[in-house]
């Protein structure tokens, strides 16, 4: 088995089995949802104006918290240093375990989306724009969350710093994502989103291979 | 000149003048400018006295800016040639960047409530200045977190870069979504003309903020250097007994 495959097939094992697996992050993204109506109020008429964007922020949120893990267990148990001498370049490794995680965890939150966006009062023909945008800009999300992952994988208990680290960069998919819920559909800001989200899961995995080589040493 | 100051014994004697020197300008440039800009020059037809908020606002939004700027070519120097005092550099200019960047969201904020009537807006430039200060306060935490000193001036410097990438995207992507959610109604048309009488101040103080980052990002690599080589004798003396 090449070692790409072996590695998608690790880590994919991993998320989607271990603590809690692939639903834990599923469930913190219906359970994010959940708080919306009831943080705005149940009103029928604020939610049609308000609620379907903020599926992105309960994306934005699950993907945060999966993060943290993402490269210290590998770092601490040494599964890092063989990463590092296998004969795939560490950007491709990073890359296969992002896509990865997109599996375990993007995927089935995108689909989640549509039950969500309906709940949150979404028309239904805006539904497959905000399943397909939700799958692109996790794809963002996950790139982005690579590189801070990786410069804090040392830190102990990081996950606050890996937050305040990664929000900057998830601010343009949930501008152009929250476009699309909210009523643009597959217009231009679909495509502006679609673009943002595939050059942060290119170019995130050749910072984060950076970042990781340091921890190594 | 990058490898002049490489050695940090000779940056050393170099930033011994000119910390005071900077210090000096600034004081002096502050002197003129606070009275020009806060006294003497004209109130606005329109925005009143107000305008005057614009003196420390304005500079404070240009340096955070071209703060962030310097980082960024620090970090890629300490990343590519191992500088040995780019990284010393960069950590030095991102608390004072990141102040500035505070500075310009409080004092526009204090400026929009009487002139605007509202303490925020969600408007392109605003938030684009709060995610930058946002990045600053990351970077800043980042170089905290991570032990090794050496491993986290690293980090930071991808961090940083990654960051400056970014800022762009983040810039534009606010633009339009602001422009997409709320038509330009904070503009005026032509208020982007500024009349010469206020050109004098606002540069005196942008050149006071200039002197005043040079002489902090001074003082702190000089701090920054002193606590490495403390901590060296410190080892030193502890392997020595």
């Amino acid at each position: 088995m090449s070692p790409l495959a072996a590695t998608f097939r690790r880590d994919f094992a991993l998320m989607w089995g271990a603590g809690g697996g692939a639903m834990a992050p599923l469930g913190f993204f219906l359970g994010a949802a959940t708080l919306v109506p009831l943080a705005m109020g149940p009103e029928h008429a604020l939610l049609v104006a308000a609620g379907p964007p903020l599926v992105w922020l309960a994306a934005a949120l699950a993907v945060l918290a999966t993060l943290e893990r993402l490269f210290q267990a590998d770092l601490e148990d040494g599964s890092l240093d063989q990463l590092l001498l296998s004969p795939a370049p560490l950007e491709m490794i990073v890359l296969t375990k992002g896509a990865a995680l997109w599996c375990a965890i993007g995927l089935p939150i995108a689909l989640a989306g549509a039950p969500v966006a309906i709940a949150l009062q979404a028309p239904l023909e805006l539904v497959p724009a905000i399943v397909v945008s939700l799958g692109l800009g996790i794809a963002g999300f996950i790139g982005a969350g690579l590189v801070g992952a990786a410069v804090t994988a040392g830190v102990k208990r990081g996950g606050v710093l890996i937050s305040l680290i990664v929000l900057p960069f998830f601010a343009p998919p949930i501008i152009f994502g929250s476009a699309v819920a909210g009523g643009a559909g597959f217009g231009p800001a679909f495509l502006i989103l679609a673009g943002c989200g595939m050059a942060y899961a290119a170019l995130g995995p050749i910072a984060a291979a950076a970042a990781l080589r340091l921890q190594a040493e | 000149m990058l490898s002049t100051f490489a050695n940090p014994a000779r940056f050393m004697q170099f930033s011994a003048w000119a910390a005071p020197l900077f210090a000096l300008i600034a004081l002096i440039l502050f002197a003129v400018g606070v009275p020009w800009a806060l006294i003497y020059s004209p109130a606005d037809y329109q925005q009143g006295e107000t305008v005057r908020i614009m003196y420390v606002h304005v500079p404070a939004a240009w340096w955070s800016l071209a703060i962030y700027g310097f980082m960024g070519v620090a970090s890629f120097v300490a990343l590519v040639w191992r500088h040995a005092l780019a990284d010393v550099a960069a950590r030095a200019a991102a608390p004072i960047g990141a102040t500035f960047a505070g500075l310009c969201l409080i004092t526009g904020s204090l400026w929009g409530a009487p002139t605007w009537g509202t303490w925020w807006e969600w408007d392109g430039r605003l938030t684009s200045m709060l995610v930058l200060f946002i990045i600053y306060l990351g970077y800043i935490a980042l170089w905290n977190a991570v032990e090794d000193e050496e491993k986290a001036a690293r980090l930071a410097a991808i961090l940083c870069l990654v960051g400056l990438i970014n800022l762009p995207i983040v810039h534009f992507s606010v633009v339009w979504w602001s422009t997409l959610h709320q038509p330009a109604s904070v503009f005026r048309p032509g208020g982007s003309s500024i009349d010469p009488a206020m050109l004098g101040p606002l540069f005196t103080m942008a050149f006071a903020y200039m002197a005043l980052f040079g002489a902090l990002l001074f003082a702190n690599m000089r701090a920054a250097i002193n606590r490495r080589r403390v901590e060296a004798a410190r080892l030193r003396g502890a392997s020595a007994t």
